[in-house]
């Protein structure tokens, strides 16, 4: 590329950070200028320790650029790429400018981010200067050269792209302070010219990196060029650097310009614009002013900007009827499928979905629970076993049943160091393992014979009621079928030594719940099998099962025949003991970790070692 | 963000806090300073600062104008009590500073130091492009201007040698017209004090003048302008008492307030300046660059003394954001009727994020809730935008016209953005 031009269509940039929009948009246009190769090389995320990949879509189908952790990983990897697109906060933007403008791969700076310092905007105004490198920016959206390289957000939407004939060359180079305003000067040329050749928004701050001068003088030497088109701004000088070339005779192409901000001098006191550098310090800072000079310099300066279209078409029109203008014939551009998100947004398109969910909705300004916002739930100081009712049942359960849910969690918080659940998390927390692991390991002992009668008791009970056996019928069928009756007998409680939880859950469920027919009923049974073994008492697993299906019984039409059944096939009773005991052996896991535990190696005496010979199983060695 | 006005009083502060961390030898400015808020209680003041019952003192208005001592501004020489009588007296006078009328809120003083005339020196720097420049002379003051041929200029420029320059190691030593035994004492306090300007995010600092007594620097008025986007450098040493006022004058009308305090909760930016109540052009523009073309074209076409406000909405704000800033501007509009009517401008270019029709919502229902006032102040609505989701918005906004009986005339990108304002002139004639 010859030193006027910075772009063209090969061109290959570095984002500096992660700027999916950013990026997918000048893919986008890479595809319907058809370019060959994607514009952008690399990204760079400081974040991504360990790199890694970026999918995008190139037209129809995705591909992938490599993410680099740093801007000398991606320019070593990737040195055709002379353009670094910095998208960096206002708090890094130098830092990182600088380290670009200091590799020698990379030509362009283009700075994003608005609110640099000015002190260190200079620095790297200053510091570009000297490496013969070209800063866009600070606080610029940055530039695009119509038909070939397009930087970051610069143009707007695809279709505003293809409105404003981006995707192919004009003959109009532009250069203006504002961004914002630049979507905008592209349209007004495309209306009123054969288009934009290239254009450059230099940002809004004081000390912008390259000026508006800078970029008209780059125009001027390319013979693409036709005709010069740029926006000033109230504030600073740099339009009189403008008259100034025009008078040394550097710049001779039919410049059409207007500096913004005529108001300014016509409000009393101080307004700042919304640009940094957009404030008069001194008259000759004034729109007007400027406006004056180069109207006086023989620039080409509307009346006010509401002719800046009409004096474009004008000086366009004469350069075509001298036939300076070359025949301009449009592309046939690919169509751009249109984006998942925004037919979505507009309601044109519709997809199925892979998952439902019809206890929690997290997509609004605060998680519903059932239908019940967050806030609620806090305001209305809903206790936890409600809650339970409601993420787990989808019921509102009655007062008196979330208490019972709650004493539940209470009475099966936990059960000592000893049983299973609680010895697993010990040794998994000792053998070095974090709070997932150890608590995993004791949850994933609960079943069948740990904390599992729960569940058990309620299914055998309920389908004896169901069944209308009698308690002795019960007992009786049960001892034929050889099945233990779940939630009957206790190793060490015996009915003159009673568990003392059975005993709360017993006293709670007389005194709160209206009806207890399957506690009636387990009572009964206690009866007859307390006359085999003084140790067949009711033990606190069949309570809590027996007592749940009265709970669900007792709730008039709360839950129906179905429901009942669901709950007890779907284990969602062992999910109570399963949550009441997490909490024991959470304790139980920084339990060892305060008391710096080390490996837990079972003794080798307590192990009786009994292995089989090798001959017994037909080895002869 | 941009280059702002400090107070006297912070720019005294910060001087006497960090400036010795940049002198070779220390300079000791005076660290006594008081500002007098209208929260002030100037009975209690004298017990965190006692140093005001003990010396003589020097009070003035510190709201970011000058040439006090010409508008009778300042009282020299004061004690304490007479001081605060001064200070109560002048709180409720308004004042007229350049053409701009407004109430006496802020007040610095300050020890007051005798000296001879010809004691008083200049110093001031100022940032460009590719250099500081400092202006020293001898002669300051007043006297100043009348002598700039004896005014001596340092250039420093960002790079030199192809490596950029560290303020840090920057010295005036034999560089200043300056002989004798102050010699060295203005040497090292102009030394430190560029290196204190160039690291502490100054782009403007004049003091003018200082003088010496008993060996010390003592600044006795000074004018500062900061860098406000340097703030995240100097959290420790701007800390978050410096503020930047707004200007003289420009204490803000309730509308003004409500749009400013919108402004602070969202992340968009918004923005409300009236100018003239009785105006019959209200322009309600997104976009920063695109609100002052508009402002501007008005004015151009002859119109400024028909602008109502300048403002800004850009940023993509939301809808409950847009609505409430329309709201202000619609309730502004309609407070007095003209039997001509007014125009409100809906206007802005071609966004590049902003979803259209998603802030056009917010306006409409603004629009919505004050179709009545509207159509009694004859208020015909021209709308002029472009960019994501356009036409959807445009569309709704024709619609609106129809259902709400409302003149609203609505144009795209297809027409020139400005096109609405000679429009509205037109129908206002």
């Amino acid at each position: 590329m010859t030193q006027y031009q910075l772009f063209s269509k090969n061109t290959r940039a570095i984002v500096f950070n992660l700027q999916v929009n950013a990026v997918q948009r000048m893919l986008d246009f890479d595809y319907v200028c058809r370019r060959e190769k994607p514009s952008v090389a690399a990204i760079i995320d400081p974040n991504a320790k360990q790199g890694g990949n970026h999918k995008v879509f190139w037209g129809t189908r995705e591909i992938i650029i490599p993410i680099y952790n740093t801007i000398a990983q991606a320019t070593k990897r990737h040195p055709d790429a002379d353009v670094l697109i910095n998208f960096a906060s206002f708090r890094s933007a130098y830092g990182t400018s600088m380290e670009g403008l200091r590799e020698p791969t990379i030509k362009t700076v283009v700075i994003i981010a608005e609110g640099v310092p000015e002190r260190r905007a200079r620095e790297l105004a200053a510091v570009a200067r000297q490496n013969d490198k070209v800063i866009i920016g600070p606080a610029t959206v940055g530039g695009i050269l119509a038909g070939g390289f397009k930087i970051g957000n610069t143009g707007g939407t695809i279709e505003n792209i293809i409105e404003s004939k981006l995707h192919r060359t004009g003959s109009v180079g532009f250069v203006s302070k504002s961004g914002g305003m630049s979507n905008e000067a592209y349209n007004i040329i495309a209306c009123n010219t054969d288009g934009l050749y290239e254009g450059i928004a230099i940002g809004g701050d004081a000390y912008p990196g390259s000026t508006l001068l800078d970029h008209l003088l780059r125009y001027e030497a390319n013979p693409e060029v036709k005709m010069l088109a740029c926006l000033g701004e109230v504030g600073g000088t740099e339009e009189y650097r403008i008259v100034e070339a025009i008078k040394e005779k550097k710049l001779t192409k039919p410049l059409v310009c207007w500096v913004t901000g005529t108001i300014a001098s016509k409000m009393t006191g101080e307004v700042q614009f919304g640009h940094a550098g957009a404030k008069a310090g001194a008259s000759n800072e004034t729109a007007e002013a400027k406006n004056k000079a180069l109207a006086e310099a023989g620039v080409i300066v509307p009346n006010s900007f509401d002719d800046y279209g009409l004096k474009l078409k004008e000086t366009f029109e004469k350069l075509q009827a001298a036939g300076k203008i070359p025949e301009r014939v449009l592309p046939d551009t690919p169509p751009i499928p249109a984006d998942y998100n925004a037919l979505k947004a507009k309601g044109q398109v519709r997809k199925g979905t892979n998952f439902i969910c019809t206890i929690t909705d997290d997509t609004g300004d605060e998680p519903l629970y059932c239908g019940i916002p967050m806030s609620k739930v806090v305001e209305h100081d809903m206790p936890l076993g409600e809650l339970i009712g409601l993420l787990w049942f989808k019921k509102r359960l009655p007062a008196w049943g979330a208490q019972y849910v709650e004493l539940v969690l209470r009475l099966t918080a936990d059960h000592g160091p000893c049983v299973s659940g609680a010895h697993n998390t010990i040794v998994t927390a000792r053998a070095g393992k974090d709070l997932m692991a150890s608590v995993a390991s004791g949850i994933l002992t609960i079943g069948p014979r740990f904390g599992g009668a729960v569940s058990g008791a309620a299914k055998q009970f309920s389908e004896a009621m169901r069944k209308g056996q009698t308690p002795l019928e019960f007992v009786n069928h049960m001892k034929n079928v050889n099945v233990n009756i779940q939630g009957i007998g206790h190793k060490i409680k015996s009915a003159s030594n009673p568990d003392v939880r059975v005993t709360l859950l017993k006293k709670f469920a007389i005194e709160n719940f209206p009806k207890t027919p399957h506690l009636d009923f387990a009572l009964e049974v206690e009866k007859i099998t307390l006359t085999k073994r003084n140790n067949l008492i009711l033990n606190v697993d069949g309570a809590i099962g027996i007592l749940f299906l009265d709970l669900m019984a007792s709730g008039g039409e709360l839950f129906s025949e179905q429901e009942k059944a669901e709950i007890i096939e779907f284990g969602i009773l062992d999910g109570l003991f399963m949550l009441g005991r997490t909490i024991g052996m959470v304790g139980h896991f920084f339990d060892q970790k305060r008391l710096r535990s080390g490996l837990y190696r079972h003794p080798m005496d307590d192990v009786l070692y009994d292995l089989p010979e090798p001959s017994e199983l037909g080895y002869d060695w | 963000m941009a280059i702002r006005g400090i107070r006297e009083y912070d720019g005294k502060k910060l001087m006497a806090q960090v400036l010795d961390r940049f002198a070779t030898e220390p300079v000791g400015i005076n660290p006594h300073y008081a500002l007098v808020t209208p929260d002030t209680d100037l009975d209690k003041l004298p017990e965190s600062e006692p140093w005001l019952k003990t010396t003589k003192l020097v009070v003035k208005p510190d709201m970011l104008f000058g040439k006090r001592g010409k508008n009778n501004l300042l009282k020299l020489n004061a004690t304490w009590d007479e001081a605060a009588a001064w200070i109560r007296a002048k709180r409720e006078e308004t004042v007229t500073i350049s053409g701009v009328a407004g109430p006496l809120t802020e007040f610095l003083v300050e020890p007051f130091t005798p000296h001879p005339e010809d004691k008083e020196y200049y110093v001031a720097m100022r940032s460009f492009r590719d250099e500081d420049v400092v202006y020293f002379s001898l002669k300051g003051g007043i006297y100043v201007e009348e002598n700039w041929d004896q005014v001596k200029e340092i250039h420093l420029p960002v790079m030199v040698d192809g490596k950029l320059v560290d303020s840090k190691t920057v010295s005036f030593t034999g560089q200043l017209p300056v002989e004798g035994a102050e010699k060295a004492l203005i040497e090292n306090f102009v030394t430190a004090l560029y290196r204190f300007y160039a690291d502490q995010g100054f782009a403007y600092l004049e003091i003018n003048p200082f003088t010496l007594a008993d060996g010390r620097v003592v600044p006795l008025d000074l004018v500062a302008k900061m860098d406000d986007t340097a703030s995240f450098e100097h959290l420790d040493t701007w800390g978050t008492t410096l503020t930047f006022p707004a200007g003289f004058g420009r204490t803000l009308n309730a509308d003004e307030k409500k749009v400013k305090d919108l402004d602070a909760k969202t992340g968009a930016s918004l923005k409300l300046t009236v100018l003239n109540p009785d105006g019959r052009i209200w322009p309600m523009v997104a976009g920063g660059g695109a609100s002052v073309i508009f402002a501007d074209t008005v004015a151009d076409l002859g119109y400024m003394h028909e602008l109502g406000m300048y403002g800004e909405y850009s940023g993509d704000p939301n809808e409950e954001f847009t609505y409430q800033y329309a709201c202000v501007i619609l309730d502004l509009m309609t407070r007095k009727h003209d039997p001509k009517g007014k125009a409100l401008l809906i206007g802005g270019g071609i966004a590049n994020f902003t979803d259209v029709a998603a802030t056009f919502k917010g306006i409409i229902r603004a629009l919505t809730q004050y179709a009545d006032k509207l159509r009694e102040g004859k208020v015909r609505i021209y709308v002029r935008r472009g960019g994501p989701n356009y036409k959807v918005g445009l569309e709704n906004m024709r619609a609106l016209g129809g259902k709400l009986e409302l003149p609203i005339e609505v144009y795209g990108p297809e027409t020139h953005m400005t096109n609405i304002v000679p429009m509205a002139i037109a129908a206002l004639q």
